[in-house]
């Protein structure tokens, strides 16, 4: 019977900082919106150096019952969760602040999110898991949401709602039956029990099992789950979009690690071949569709899908290899991925969002840096050396090879290369066609433009010298 | 006497129910919303049954916790009906088409 209220310290100062900012929110007069963004500022930097006192390297402490765990894995995930969010904070200011949204809810729900994602992130019970999970989805559904008056912005949300609540019921289905075979809804006990039933009368197991992995492959968007993705990434704004597509996707694969490999991982026969098909498909869909799509938030939304597929094709190595090559493909995807929503945030005014791919015409010759950038990024998401995506796939393909995977590994590649196409085409558009009269670069503050810079040059930093972050993801595992 | 097994297969056919009402609802969206409900209802069953027949509390708890999620799903799910409705003046599933691709 520990409480240990020390260790959740950094959950707990951005739950008040949320209440300071919604009460701010309210008093303040309207044109002194600029003060949400400086506390929202605040409180990410705040948790950040929270995060890193509570914080003792190389050990696994548990808080409130053993249900709230702060490992290395926990801790980094953490500690990157924070990181991309001021990046992204830097990055939306100036939209949010164009658009005619409302500016303090959407950084308090934006805070919100990011508490679900630190309470899923360090969960060691299915309780604390369900309930993490379920703060992020409903922040993320309500962000989209806040597009009022935009009819594709509120449906997006109502599909969002809808399939999101259908992928929780799911699996809280799945937790039922994992309870009732093992009487417990605490990770590590689940792994005890399922050891001493020695593979025997574990149909009610499987069962579970079975909810469960549908219920993660719908909140990862893995085929054939995966209807909601392009949805979403179409009809929200492009602000939500890069909370949606970068960060809460870091906290989904954490999720899943959290249940596969801790409570799960002694029914890893069973669960392999289910990732392995569904690696298979979202590979195929997801790189086939993206090259009919004419919007570029939806062709990335296919884009994720086929990135996630490859991720999961590292979790199905049940080895430290795979877990590690996956925390690192998940880093760089989320580095590059934020730099290319970066430059179409910059590239967006008030009434003008820079979704269609023809948007981007001629984005080489109004504005260079910027189409070096986006260039970069969709380089790297192809996978093209030297860049950071390269060595992501490269770590993937290896880690399958050397397990034995060949042919899935020759499978992945042959779909990467056909994915190139519509990475290049975003390429050819910028450089080799007409420029587009509607496009204008906004005005960025210098601030943001020098991450924007950084976060270009981490892209081939990483790649030329993939060492340094590989080693941090194999720190991650140590825990 | 009712074995486990009586109450598991109600709590499956209300689960089945509601997936059912999910995916071949093609009129309204209250119904899909009420569906969601009785999906979280089926499972709460599922926990209580399981809680009571190992004599373990966890479920029980669990169950709270299901509850109060529900019902601020519901309002969420509730609120986005409403500007759905503002911005399309209708709430039939059908005409929720203007994301395709």
């Amino acid at each position: 019977m520990k409480f240990n209220i020390v260790l959740a310290l950094p959950e707990i100062f951005l739950t008040l900082m949320i209440v300071i900012m919604l009460l701010v929110d309210a008093f303040s007069c309207q044109h002194k919106k600029h003060l949400n963004t400086v506390l929202t500022f605040i409180t990410l930097v705040g948790g950040f150096i929270l995060q890193i006192l509570v914080f003792r390297p190389g050990t696994s402490a548990f808080a409130f019952n053993q249900m709230f765990i702060l490992d290395t894995l926990a801790e980094g995930s953490k500690l990157f969760i924070y990181l991309f969010s001021i990046v992204i904070l830097m990055y939306v200011k100036q939209y949010i602040n164009d658009k005619k949204v409302l500016k303090g809810e959407f950084y308090a729900i934006f805070l919100f999110a990011i508490l679900g994602m630190q309470v899923m992130v360090s969960a060691d019970n299915f309780l604390v898991l369900y309930v993490g999970l379920e703060l992020l989805s409903l922040s993320l559904i309500g962000l989209v949401a806040l597009n009022r008056d935009s009819t594709k912005a509120t449906e997006a949300a109502m599909k969002y709602f809808i399939l999101s609540a259908l992928a929780s019921g799911i699996l809280l289905y799945g937790i039922s039956f994992i309870y009732g075979a093992t009487a417990s809804l605490q990770l590590r006990d689940i792994t005890l029990a399922i050891y001493s039933m020695n593979g025997e009368n574990n149909t009610m197991l499987l069962f579970g099992l079975v909810f469960v992995i549908a219920g993660l492959v719908f909140k990862l968007g893995l085929v054939p789950f995966h209807m909601w993705v392009p949805d979403v990434y179409e009809g929200s704004s492009l602000a939500t979009l890069t909370i949606i597509a970068t960060i809460a996707k870091i906290a989904g694969i954490i999720f899943v690690i959290r249940i596969l490999f801790t409570a799960l991982i002694l029914l890893n026969k069973e669960w392999v071949v289910m990732l392995q098909i569904l690696a298979i498909l979202s590979l195929f869909i997801g790189n086939i569709v993206a090259i009919a799509q004419t919007n570029i938030k939806r062709m990335l939304g296919y884009s994720a899908i086929a990135h996630m597929g490859f991720v999961t094709f590292g979790l199905m190595l049940v080895s430290q290899a795979g877990l590690s090559a996956v925390v690192f493909y998940m880093l760089v995807y989320v580095i590059t991925s934020l730099a290319g929503f970066g430059v179409l945030l910059l590239l967006s005014k008030d009434g003008f969002e820079c979704e269609k791919i023809s948007d981007l015409s001629g984005l080489s010759k109004i504005h260079p840096v910027y189409a070096g950038i986006m260039l970069l990024v969709m380089f790297s998401l192809a996978g093209i050396p030297p860049l950071a995506g390269f060595y992501a796939k490269f770590v993937i393909l290896q880690a399958l090879v050397d397990s034995g995977y060949t042919t899935t590994a020759i499978y992945a590649v042959i779909l990467s290369l056909i994915g190139a196409f519509y990475y290049l085409r975003v390429v050819k558009v910028m450089y080799f066609d007409e420029k587009d009269a509607n496009l204008q670069v906004a005005q960025a503050t210098l601030s943001t433009r020098t991450i924007l810079f950084i976060n270009g040059g981490l892209i081939i930093l990483i790649g030329i010298a993939p060492k340094f972050l590989m080693l941090i993801s194999s720190i991650f595992l140590l825990g | 006497m009712i074995v486990i097994q009586q109450y598991l297969i109600l709590s499956a056919i209300l689960f089945a129910i509601s997936v059912m009402g999910i995916f071949l609802n093609r009129k309204n969206i209250i119904v899909i919303l009420m569906s969601i409900e009785l999906m979280l209802l089926a499972v709460n069953f599922n926990f209580i049954t399981f809680s009571s027949f190992l004599h373990n509390l966890d479920g029980q708890i669990f169950v709270f916790f299901t509850l109060t999620v529900a019902a601020a799903e519901a309002s969420i799910g509730l609120a986005i009906l409403i500007l759905l409705f503002r911005n399309l003046r209708s709430i039939n599933v059908q005409d929720m088409d203007s994301l395709q691709g």
